[in-house]
C-alpha cells in the first residue's frame, strides 16, 4: 500500500482534467442552443423553469425484505418519517419468476427484498397504505407484467380506479440483457411484454411511468459514465421505436418513459452526465421521432447513489461518499433520489442506517440552500466543457449502436456487455496498481475492526413464506387457477396484449411462479453466452 | 513440469451480479491459473457436477443476494455426499459473522467488496495445491 495516494487527474470515464478551464474551452458557446433557460429546449439546465422551488425531488428509499408484512411495516415507518414515495425491492425468486417453495429459491426468500408469491402477498404489502394516493415504484423487470397485474388486481379489489394509480415500473429488459442479468424469456418476447405494459398503461393507467430506462445497473456492472449515458439512451430510443411500432403515437406514451441513473463518486463528471443526458434525449426525440408535446422531450429521472462505490472496509466512510453523490444528483437536477445506507456492502440496511440515508437527503434539501437555484453550475467553463465532452463521447457510442441496427443486434453481438466488462477490469487494475485511490481500501487502510450492527433476515421468515404459498395452493380452487393459466397461454400464443389475461390469472390465485412458467412454456428461455 | 492449479469459478443461485466474479476469474487466469467460469444462475447440483467432471482443485463461488449460508451449505453437502474433497471459497455481500459461520461449515475463505484481486490471487497461491495426477 502506497504512502502517498494518487490524486485523480482523469475522470472515471478516462476524460483528462485540465488544471483550470477558461473561455477557450467553450469557444463559440451558444447559450440558447447549448443550454436555454431551465424548462426550455434543450433542457440541459433542467426540465422545469422553477426547478426545485416548484417541486422538490421525491425522496424515495428502496426497501423490501422478508415477508410482505415485514416490508409493510418498514414502508409505514418510512412514510411516517417524511419519505414521499414508496419503492419496492423484491427478493430474487420474485424477480426471477420462482415461487418461494421452488428448489431454485433455496436461501433466497426474503433476502434481498420482499417475497411476493400471489395477490394475497401484494395485498399484505400495501396493508393500510392507500394505493390510490401514494406513488409506488417497483423495481422489477422480467416478472414486471405479473407483479403489475397483481397491483392492478389489488386496486380493483379495493375499488380504486386504475386511472388514479401513480407509480413506476422498472420494466427495462434491455439493461437486464446488458448488465443486471435477470431474465426468463428470450429478448423478443421479453420486449413484447415490456411494450404490452406501455400500451396498457397508455390506454388505462395514464399516470403510470411505464418504463424506468436504467443506467444504474449498467454503471454498477462496471461501465463508465459515458457508457452508462450512451447505452441507456440507446435503450430508450429502442423502446420508443417499439411502442411506435405497436401503433401508439409518440406523444401518447413518451412522456411516461422515465430514466434512472447512478450517482457515482466522480463529482463533476456525474453532474455533467445528467446535463448531457437531458440535452441528448431532447434533441434525439425531436430529430428522430418528430415529437410535438414538450413533455415527450423531458428526460425525467430518478437517481441512486452508487452501491459499487461503497466499501466493506471502514463502512462509516460510506456515509460521506453517499452524501457527496447525492449532492451531485441534486446539482444535476434529478427528480427523485435514493441514498444508499452505510451497511449495504454487508447486508440490507438496518432501520437506523436507512433513516440516516434519508436524513442525508433532508439535510441536503432543507439546510444547504442547494435546491433554491436551478442548475447552479451552468456556465462554469469546466462544467460546460465536460458536458460537451461527455455528450460527444456518448454520441459516438450511440452511433455505433445505430450501426449495429439498434440495441437488440448490439446486445446479440455482445457489444455493450464487452465494453462494460473491459471498463470494469480496467478500473480494477487501476485500483490494484494504486493508480486510483479508494480510501480505506488501497490507501489509509486500517487494521482496526470497525464492526457495525446488521439486519438479519432469518430462516423463520423463509419458512413462513413457504408455508403461506403452500397453504394458498391447498385452499384455492385449482381448477380456477388452471383456467386462468390456460387462458393466459392462449393469449400469449395469439400475440395479444397480455395484461388483461395476467390480471385474470392472478385474480384466480395462480402464483407468480405458475404464471411465469406458463409464459415460459410459450416463449422459451434466454441463454447467455458468457466469457471472461 | 509443475501442474497448473485448475479452478471452477461460478455463480450459484439467482442473482445476476457478475461484475465481481468475472473480474476475479480474469485476474486468476491472468495470474496463470486455469479457470473455468460457469456462467450465471447455476444450481448447487450443477456446480458440484461440473467441479467433479472437470477435476478442479478448488471451487470459488460468488453470491450477492444474501443466500450464501444456504447455498454454500448445500454445495458442501453435495460434495461430501459424492465423496469429493474439493476446497470451496467464495465472495459477495457477506456479513462478518456469516464469514465465521461459513468457515465453521467448511468454506475455506470468503472475500467481500473492496477485496483486491491481488489478495485473492495470493490466497489461492498460498492455500490451493494441484491435486496429484
Amino acid at each position: 500500500m502506497g504512502t502517498s495516494p494518487t490524486l485523480n487527474t482523469t475522470s472515471l470515464s478516462g476524460i483528462p482534467f485540465e488544471t483550470f478551464y477558461d473561455e477557450r474551452d467553450i469557444e463559440g458557446f451558444d447559450y440558447q442552443a447549448k443550454l436555454g433557460d431551465p424548462g426550455t429546449f434543450p433542457f440541459t439546465r433542467g426540465i422545469h423553469g422553477d426547478m426545485y422551488r416548484g417541486r422538490l425531488w421525491t425522496m424515495r428509499q428502496f426497501a423490501g425484505f422478508g415477508t410482505a408484512s415485514d416490508t409493510n411495516a418498514r414502508f409505514r415507518y418510512l412514510l411516517s418519517q417524511g419519505q414521499t414515495g414508496l419503492s419496492v425491492a423484491f427478493d430474487m425468486p420474485t424477480l426471477m419468476g420462482f415461487d418461494s417453495d421452488h428448489p431454485s429459491s433455496l436461501g433466497e426468500v426474503g433476502k434481498c427484498g420482499v417475497a411476493v408469491d400471489s395477490i394475497e402477498d401484494m395485498d399484505e404489502l400495501f396493508a393500510e397504505i392507500p394505493v390510490g394516493e401514494v406513488s409506488t415504484s417497483m423495481t422489477i423487470n422480467c416478472t414486471a407484467p405479473i407483479v403489475f397485474a397483481m397491483y392492478l388486481a389489488l386496486a380493483k379489489r379495493r375499488g380504486v380506479p386504475l386511472s388514479s394509480l401513480k407509480g413506476t415500473l422498472q420494466n427495462d429488459m434491455l439493461k437486464e440483457f446488458i448488465a443486471q442479468k435477470e431474465w426468463i424469456y428470450p429478448i423478443e418476447p421479453s420486449l413484447k411484454l415490456t411494450i404490452d405494459i406501455v400500451e396498457f398503461c397508455t390506454n388505462h393507467v395514464p399516470l403510470w411511468n411505464t418504463i424506468s430506462i436504467s443506467g444504474y445497473h449498467i454503471r454498477e456492472a462496471g461501465s463508465t459514465a459515458v457508457q452508462e449515458l450512451a447505452f441507456t439512451l440507446s435503450d430508450g430510443l429502442e423502446y420508443v421505436k417499439r411502442a411506435i411500432g405497436r401503433g401508439l403515437g409518440v406523444d401518447q406514451f413518451a412522456g411516461r418513459y422515465s430514466f434512472f441513473f447512478n450517482a457515482h463518486i466522480d463529482f463533476f463528471e456525474e453532474i455533467a452526465k445528467y446535463r448531457a443526458a437531458r440535452r441528448v434525449w431532447a434533441r434525439e426525440m425531436k430529430e428522430r421521432y418528430g415529437v410535438k408535446d414538450e413533455r415527450s422531450l423531458w428526460m425525467r429521472f430518478h437517481t441512486q447513489t452508487a452501491g459499487c462505490s461503497l466499501t466493506a472496509q471502514q463502512p462509516h466512510n460510506n456515509i460521506v461518499r453517499t452524501a457527496i453523490e447525492a449532492l451531485a444528483a441534486v446539482l444535476g437536477g434529478t427528480q427523485s433520489l435514493h441514498t444508499n445506507s452505510l451497511d449495504e456492502t454487508y447486508a440490507l440496511p438496518t432501520e437506523f442506517a436507512a433513516t440516516l440515508a434519508l436524513r442525508t437527503q433532508q439535510v441536503l434539501a432543507y439546510e444547504t440552500g442547494v435546491p433554491s437555484t436551478g442548475d447552479p453550475l451552468g456556465g462554469s467553463y469546466f462544467i460546460e466543457s465536460l458536458t460537451d465532452e461527455i455528450e460527444g463521447r456518448a454520441m459516438d457510442y450511440i452511433r455505433r449502436i445505430d450501426e449495429y441496427g439498434g440495441m437488440v443486434p448490439a446486445i446479440e453481438a455482445g457489444f455493450p456487455q464487452k465494453e462494460i466488462q473491459e471498463a470494469a477490469c480496467l478500473y480494477q487494475n487501476e485500483l490494484n496498481q494504486g493508480k486510483r485511490t479508494v480510501v480505506g481500501v488501497n490507501a489509509f487502510a486500517s487494521d482496526e475492526d470497525e464492526s457495525i450492527p446488521l439486519l438479519r433476515v432469518g430462516r423463520k421468515q423463509q419458512e413462513e413464506q413457504i408455508r403461506k404459498v403452500r397453504e394458498l395452493r391447498a385452499r384455492r380452487s385449482n381448477a380456477a387457477a388452471q383456467k386462468g393459466l390456460d387462458a393466459l397461454k392462449r393469449a400469449a400464443e395469439q400475440g395479444e396484449n397480455l395484461i388483461p389475461a395476467l390480471v385474470l390469472a392472478v385474480e384466480s390465485l395462480a402464483t407468480l411462479g405458475e404464471v411465469a412458467k406458463a409464459l415460459q412454456d410459450v416463449y422459451g428461455k434466454y441463454r447467455e453466452v458468457s466469457y471472461i | 513440469m509443475e501442474k497448473k492449479v485448475r479452478l471452477l469459478i461460478g455463480k450459484v443461485g439467482l442473482d445476476g451480479h457478475d461484475r465481481g466474479v468475472k473480474i476475479v476469474a480474469r485476474a486468476l487466469r491472468d495470474a496463470g491459473f486455469e479457470v473455468i467460469y460457469t456462467g450465471l444462475h447455476q444450481t448447487p447440483e450443477a456446480i458440484v457436477n461440473m467441479a467433479i467432471q472437470e477435476g478442479v482443485d478448488a471451487i470459488g463461488l460468488s453470491i450477492l443476494s444474501g443466500a450464501h449460508l444456504e447455498l454454500f451449505e448445500r454445495v458442501l453437502h453435495l460434495l461430501k455426499e459424492k465423496g469429493a474433497t474439493i476446497p470451496v471459497f467464495g465472495g459477495g455481500i457477506i456479513p462478518p459473522e456469516d464469514i465465521v459461520a461459513l468457515k465453521k461449515m467448511g468454506v475455506k475463505e470468503a472475500f467481500t467488496p473492496g477485496a483486491l484481486t491481488d489478495q485473492i490471487v495470493k490466497w489461492i497461491e498460498d492455500n490451493i495445491v494441484p491435486q496429484s495426477l
